[in-house]
């Protein structure tokens, strides 16, 4: 059984203080807005999770969904649960007013997102999907696109899907086959897709997939691609679901975790072809796709954060309620009393507290674009943000999701041989975790993103955008008293950094060799720079006789934590780095079979 | 009809409650305070009959600090029309608590009261009673249905022996139990709502009303921890602790 909290003190500390959420609002006179408005969304997000949500978790676990009939029914509860989540509005949180959304800021809903996935990710990832195709159809659709589609994907009465992936086209979306031919006012789809999140179920009258596919003599590779949308069901005259698309789903996978998440292959164009509408214009799919990349990818670092929280609660009871030996004097000791034990609840402390500090900040850059096009400024400050935004958006998907599965295994780990038994719930967080790193994008290709395009391409200046923002809080931390030579630390693995991008850029050959760990160094420093300006924040809280003094020690000390056991990881990125790739890529294919022939 | 609700600022039912070293009360330092339960149901109730068309206006009330004003929040989200604050300090006891609310009743002149009844920080189960004798109003407490018609009311009541079922002439003031109903979530355009409705505050003074303690906490202390337990060989053995050292038979 999980019993997981919405941690509201953490929420409230990074949303109100490290990222100062009222000057936000304030300075962009969003006047309505304010933390402790926020406090409230979250707080009923909390209850309508942990009310609907966490139960269903395990249950979906041991009762995926079934194919039959042509079609998938979802784990009994769910459809009730999904009812309550449109019902009480939360798909429409960030969706623009104009389609009936709340227009709220994008970091309201990361950290409404966050109790979702903490609560039952198989479930969380249905509206995602769902959001994605509103930014797909809000951004590049025609106007009747938007007045057919967009109001019942923002109420969340249909439900949203991606698909992209083939059996032959994977990381390379350039070998996408599935083929459309014009046919009068909207287009003809043939064509098989695989790994399609949520593609059918019987939770929402419609399912909207967006699809691509390439036209007849369309330019080869990723730039023929156009973005299609196709409905389940086609419309009638009044918008209303009528007849069903020539679209279904031939099988389900069998999947290692979230097993209540429906993973479909999805079959177009048995007869006479799935019926689908183009989305803006012809051979530019792809670059659709990418304007929802940064909030998908980004998305699912906030997946790795959530399920590492959850994971961390339950491995916190377990540890403060096993006994386990006894001190000198015969008192019983529980298992959170042996250093051991310590160390790996704070790994997990100060890991998700880092995490948590990255996704919310990254969330609130997009913000600040947005309320900067809102006001039209200049674009080079709106170019500014963007620029951010994607250098960003690899690290929070690519070090969160891979941290998370050092966090829930140790999760596993508190628990002993108990936490290896399904039973105890910790075990289907190993499982479930596990996808985070492959999909929307695997680490490695996330590390060539970061380092390629968001590195090299720019000659470094988002880098050393980071690198000055991080030399003022080193500057800061210097004056501080009581900061325990933090500087010194968070100086040190900033110079780590700044040598590991003067040797990429110096050896541009090696980037995919050494960009695993390129990135995860960047993760390692932004996590550090995040919570050494936590740690400032915190003891000026403290020094001005702030209340809650056990929360905000225990922020210090994680802090200081997180500095000695994970800040000092950018050393070993760094080494293996300037190592290059030539022992990488040093031995012949068959070489690596001269063990066994 | 103008309905009134009254809504308690309490400590949350997850929070593991400790009591303060001096022994002067519970710790209600940065935890994590809610909405008492059995008034979230009374607010649930005056959101229903507004729905159902018998209440024209749900008017939320509460007697606290400042923070108190969350949980008013909390009741506008749910469908309230309108907030009031009566500052006062935590944890005030119930009769100065029901003298403050006979105020507001005098002010506002709602047709029905729904309290909890009780809160679960102290189980007092007095507020609504008190209020009842303040006003002169009839009152049904421990309600587990309540039926409008016209200038009567039917009020079902959770007694020991089962149900009873009073004919009560309007105002009246009702006392929530837990079958009463089952209390919905805060949408999200409501909360969006909930922002722009209005939260009166006004003080003990503005209502007249002096606050006096009339009792006084001497030692508020934990339960004794429970002690392990012993094995008994036989059912001999078992009796004869029964009688000896229990003494229970």
């Amino acid at each position: 059984m999980s019993t997981y909290q919405h941690p509201y003190k953490e929420a409230d500390f990074v949303i109100r203080y490290l990222l100062a959420f009222d000057e936000f609002c304030t300075a962009e006179h969003l006047d309505d807005l304010n933390s402790d408005f926020v406090k409230q969304v979250l707080s009923e997000a909390e209850k309508y999770a942990v009310n609907h949500l966490l139960d269903l978790n395990q249950y979906g676990d041991q009762h995926p969904p079934i194919l039959a009939q042509e079609q998938v029914t979802e784990t009994v509860g769910f459809a009730r649960a999904y009812r309550q989540f449109v019902d009480q509005g939360w798909p429409s949180l960030s969706a623009s007013e104009e389609y009936g959304g709340q227009g709220l800021p994008n970091l309201v809903s990361v950290a409404c997102n966050e109790i979702w996935q903490s609560s039952n990710l198989a479930f969380s990832l249905c509206p995602l999907l769902g959001q994605g195709a509103i930014t797909a159809i809000q951004q590049h659709g025609s106007d009747w696109l938007k007045q057919q589609f967009l109001a019942k994907l923002v109420s969340g009465k249909w439900t949203g899907t991606m698909n992209l992936t083939e059996a032959s086209a994977g990381s390379d979306l350039a070998a996408i086959t599935t083929r459309a031919e014009s046919a009068g006012e909207h287009y003809k789809l043939h064509g098989q897709k695989v790994f399609i999140t949520w593609g059918d179920h019987q939770m929402a009258e419609n399912i909207i997939h967006l699809v691509l596919a390439r036209l007849p003599n369309s330019p080869a590779g990723v730039k023929g691609l156009s973005l299609f949308v196709v409905p389940k069901f086609l419309l009638d005259t009044q918008g209303e679901p009528s007849i069903k698309n020539d679209l279904r789903c031939l099988s389900l996978e069998h999947k290692l975790g979230i097993h209540a998440s429906p993973t479909c292959v999805m079959s177009y164009g048995n007869n006479e072809g799935a019926i689908g509408y183009l989305v803006g214009k012809e051979h530019s799919g792809l670059r659709y796709m990418f304007s929802m990349m940064n909030h998908a990818r980004q998305s699912v670092g906030v997946q790795g954060l959530g399920i590492s929280e959850c994971a961390f609660q339950g491995a916190l009871h377990y540890a403060t309620s096993r006994i386990q030996g006894s001190d000198a004097a015969g008192n019983k000791l529980t298992i959170a009393s042996y250093g051991d034990v310590r160390r790996m609840l704070m790994l997990m402390k100060s890991g998700t507290e880092a995490m948590r500090a990255l996704c919310y900040f990254s969330a609130l850059i997009d913000d600040q674009k947005n309320a900067a096009i809102k006001q039209h400024k200049a674009s080079e400050e709106i170019a500014g943000f963007d620029a951010s935004i994607g250098f960003l958006t690899p690290i929070v998907k690519g070090w969160c999701t891979e941290l998370a599965q050092e966090l829930v295994s140790l999760a596993m780990q508190v628990y002993g041989g108990a936490g290896y038994v399904e039973e105890t719930g910790v075990a289907q967080h190993v499982r479930d975790a596990r996808i985070l790193t492959i999909y929307e994008g695997t680490t490695g290709i996330q590390a060539l993103d970061f380092s390629i395009r968001k590195t090299l391409l720019d000659g470094g200046a988002q880098a050393e955008h980071f690198f000055s923002k991080i030399h003022q809080t080193i500057a800061l931390l210097a004056t501080l008293k009581g900061s325990d030579n933090l500087h010194l630390s968070l100086s040190s693995a900033l110079d780590d950094a700044q040598n590991a991008v003067k040797w990429l850029t110096e050896n541009p050959q090696h980037a995919n060799s050494v960009a695993a760990n390129y990135l995860q160094l960047w993760g390692y420093l932004m996590g550090g720079w995040l919570m050494a300006k936590s740690f400032i924040v915190a003891q000026s809280q403290l020094q001005n006789k702030a209340s809650d003094k056990a929360y905000l020690q225990a922020k210090l000390m994680t802090c200081k934590f997180y500095t000695e056991h994970f800040l000092v990881r950018t050393k070993a990125c760094l080494a293996s780095i300037s190592a290059g790739g030539d022992t990488i890529m040093s031995l012949t294919e068959q070489q690596f079979f001269s063990h066994v022939n | 009809m103008k309905v009134l609700v009254t809504v308690k600022r309490v400590i949350d039912y997850n929070v593991k409650v400790r009591v303060k070293a001096d022994k002067s009360g519970v710790d209600l330092n940065n935890v994590k305070m809610s909405m008492n339960p059995f008034c979230e149901i009374a607010v649930e109730e005056g959101i229903r009959l507004k729905e159902a068309g018998i209440a024209t206006e749900v008017v939320a009330v509460s007697v606290g600090p400042k923070a108190c004003q969350e949980q008013l929040r909390t009741a506008l989200a749910l469908g309230a029309d309108r907030a009031i604050q009566v500052e006062a300090e935590q944890g005030l006891e119930s009769l100065n608590v029901a003298k403050l609310l006979a105020k507001i009743v005098e002010i506002e002149a709602p047709s029905l009261v729904i309290l909890g009844k009780q809160a679960i920080d102290t189980d007092n189960n007095q507020t609504g009673q008190m209020l009842a004798a303040l006003t002169g109003m009839a009152q049904g407490t421990f309600a587990s249905n309540i039926e409008i018609n016209g200038e009567k009311a039917l009020v079902t009541r959770e007694v020991d022996g089962g149900l009873e079922t009073l004919e009560l002439a309007m105002p009246i003031i009702a006392t929530t139990d837990l079958r009463l109903n089952e209390p919905r979530y805060a949408s999200l355009p409501n909360i969006m709502k909930a922002k722009r409705k209005p939260l009166e505050v006004k003080t003990a003074d503005e209502l007249g009303v002096s606050i006096k303690e009339h009792t006084k906490i001497i030692s508020v202390a934990p339960p004794t921890e429970r002690k392990a337990g012993v094995k008994v060989a036989d059912v001999a053995e078992l009796v004869d602790k029964l009688r000896n050292e229990a003494k229970v038979i």
